[in-house]
């Protein structure tokens, strides 16, 4: 038993220490930073490096529209799954396993990058949002699972009984089953939201405008490339230099707070939802 | 024997007309389904469909003047042209050997960590761990490669305290070909491990407890209830992820193998998918891009449908 907490404990260290050694770095002076002085406590408190963050014109643009895929990218994500899967859902609806096949196939074997490429550059979608928001607007996974709860959490007298009062299937979709997916709806978006917040690869394929450029984006270029602008000015530069350093604490919890916030008010969700899937799919 | 052949046949023509006038019945009483479908229907034919036709520029010499399909055939010289490069084995080897690391490391971590806190009485505890464990799984993959490169950052990060508190100095991790592989996969476990083990807590949480009830009265103990009943429990759960993870071996993420990357790590850090993105939209040499993709979609496919295979031989379990 004594084995098991100390297993656990362990775990627990391993993920906060980096954590909260950046948050401790963020709240930090850059000075401190740059010279490897911050663990776990700030050393010098100040929110130099989050007022620089938020005075970045880039910085703030990427995040609005990172803000906008994420929102509208998970509605449309999840009207079209619930379109699909609703019904899917029905045992007595003709093709039913044909289009299962056929929609399953696509998680085993895909074109390719540059073959999905040319398709966006046919549809004319290159360099505008809507790159970001119709090619991955469909994820098989998140189809199966709303199939399956759909399946299991619906009684079927309900659909019976609704037919039996003269119900289209559309307003049994809207009077009887929406209300009741409620929770699957919660996770299904969480999931999309998630993707398209944190997703940059599509960006970098389909986008050249900085305008439309999503936060993971802005964030690779300071964060990982380093752009910083140059400067001849020895000091001037030193002192950049450890502003960008900072910055780049601060910017991780820009980043990264709006999804931490979220995430315990749903997690009780998406573990069933997660469950869902994985033990039906 | 001789009223068989007749009745099997009558049979057969009625579920014939029985399986055409289901149909008829299904479409008329369904309509509005389908007319719902075919959104999402079509959303698969254009961006899933259409990308299949448009990879045979892998079997062409593509160039944008005369399109897909007036571009003129060139049978296997793409894929000839891939394997000839002196680059093929390396990447191909990268990807495999990185990929089933990181399978075969992911794997049993999560595992470990379910059973651990399924272990655990005090809920306060357990929900702690699970929480915070499961947060880094949030966290994009830009950012936590950006959290990788400041910890592991020779001078100022978080290891070199480490290293200075034991007086060393710590070598340049992000340089090392060779240590590419071991950030690229602890980093995942570090990520990921958290999210999985919810899915195996859920798993245990589906046993039935009459089998934990049995053990007691059996004399069993902590161990022995952990191999004798939780493990039995989520085989099957274990052996579907096992099954998605291998099946996913070559589709390795490019995302963070691409933003781990820097000009000392290449030899190890060139992998399948950032290869083909440096090919095609760098290059701009599309065919060539379009058959290693190809190449790479065909082995994923293979080995998902040979590991299926031999999982539901050896456990009984498999994803179809």
């Amino acid at each position: 038993m004594v084995g098991v907490y100390v297993l656990l404990v362990t775990a627990l260290v391993v993920v906060l220490v980096p954590l909260l050694y950046i948050l401790a770095s963020s709240f930090s002076s850059p000075a401190a930073v740059s010279a490897g002085r911050v663990f776990l406590w700030p050393v010098d408190f100040t929110v130099r490096g989050y007022e620089v963050a938020l005075s970045n014109s880039a910085i703030v643009t990427g995040f609005l529209n990172s803000l906008v895929y994420t929102v509208v990218g998970a509605l449309i994500s999840v009207v079209l799954t619930i379109m699909i899967a609703y019904p899917l859902s029905i045992p007595d609806l003709w093709g039913r396993k044909a289009i299962t096949k056929f929609v399953v196939f696509t998680m085993l074997f895909a074109g390719g990058i540059i073959p999905t490429y040319l398709v966006v550059q046919a549809l004319g979608l290159l360099d505008t949002r809507g790159a970001l928001l119709l090619p991955q607007a469909i994820g098989v996974w998140q189809v199966i699972i709303a199939v399956a709860f759909l399946r299991s959490s619906i009684p079927d007298e309900l659909h019976e009984a609704a037919q039996l009062d003269g119900a289209s299937d559309l307003r049994i979709l809207f009077t009887v089953v929406l209300p009741l997916a409620k929770p699957l709806i919660a996770v299904i978006a969480l999931m999309y939201g998630i993707a398209q917040w944190n997703s940059y690869f599509d960006a970098l394929l389909y986008l050249r405008d900085p305008d439309l450029a999503p936060l993971q984006i802005v964030l690779r270029n300071i964060l990982i490339l380093n752009t910083s602008g140059g400067s001849t000015d020895a000091a001037a530069m030193m002192e950049r230099q450890q502003l960008a350093n900072l910055l780049k604490y601060s910017l991780i919890v820009i980043a990264t707070v709006p999804l931490l916030l979220v995430y315990p008010f749903v997690a009780r969700y998406f573990t069933k939802g997660i469950l869902v899937g994985a033990v039906k799919g | 024997m001789t009223p068989l052949r007749p009745t099997t046949v009558a049979r057969a023509a009625d579920t014939g007309t029985r399986g055409r006038s289901a149909a008829r019945r299904s479409l008329r009483r369904h309509w509005q389904l389908y007319l719902m479908l075919a959104v999402p229907l079509l959303w698969f034919v254009v961006f899933k469909y259409v990308p299949m036709v448009n990879a045979v520029i892998a079997f062409k010499q593509y160039n944008v003047v005369d399109g897909i399909w007036g571009s003129d055939w060139v049978g296997l010289a793409n894929f000839q042209r891939f394997f000839d490069n002196p680059v093929f084995g390396r990447i191909v080897s990268n990807t495999f050997i990185l990929s089933v690391y990181a399978v075969l490391a992911g794997f049993p971590v999560p595992i470990v960590l379910a059973l651990a806190i399924n272990e655990v009485r005090l809920r306060f505890f357990a929900r702690t761990v699970q929480l915070v464990t499961y947060a880094p799984f949030f966290i994009s993959t830009v950012i936590i490669v950006s959290m990788t490169i400041l910890v592991l950052s020779p001078r100022i990060g978080l290891l070199s305290d480490v290293f200075g508190f034991f007086g060393a100095d710590q070598p340049n991790v992000l340089g090392d070909p060779d240590a590419f592989r071991h950030v690229y996969v602890w980093t995942d476990v570090w990520q990921t491990a958290g999210y999985s083990a919810v899915i195996y807590l859920a798993a245990l949480a589906g046993i039935d407890p009459t089998l934990y009830e049995a053990a007691r009265v059996d004399g069993a103990n902590r161990l022995q209830k952990i191999i004798a009943v939780d493990l039995p429990g989520i085989a099957p759960t274990a052996v579907i992820i096992l099954i998605l993870g291998v099946g996913n071996v070559m589709s390795l993420g490019f995302e963070k193998a691409f933003l781990l990357q820097n000009p000392l790590n290449l030899s190890q850090s060139e992998v399948i998918a950032t290869y083909t993105y440096k090919v095609g939209l760098i290059n701009a040499d599309f065919s060539l891009a379009s058959a290693i993709g190809l190449f790479n979609s065909a082995i994923n496919l293979v080995l998902l449908v040979t590991v299926n295979r031999v999982a539901k031989r050896v456990t009984g379990s498999g994803l179809w």
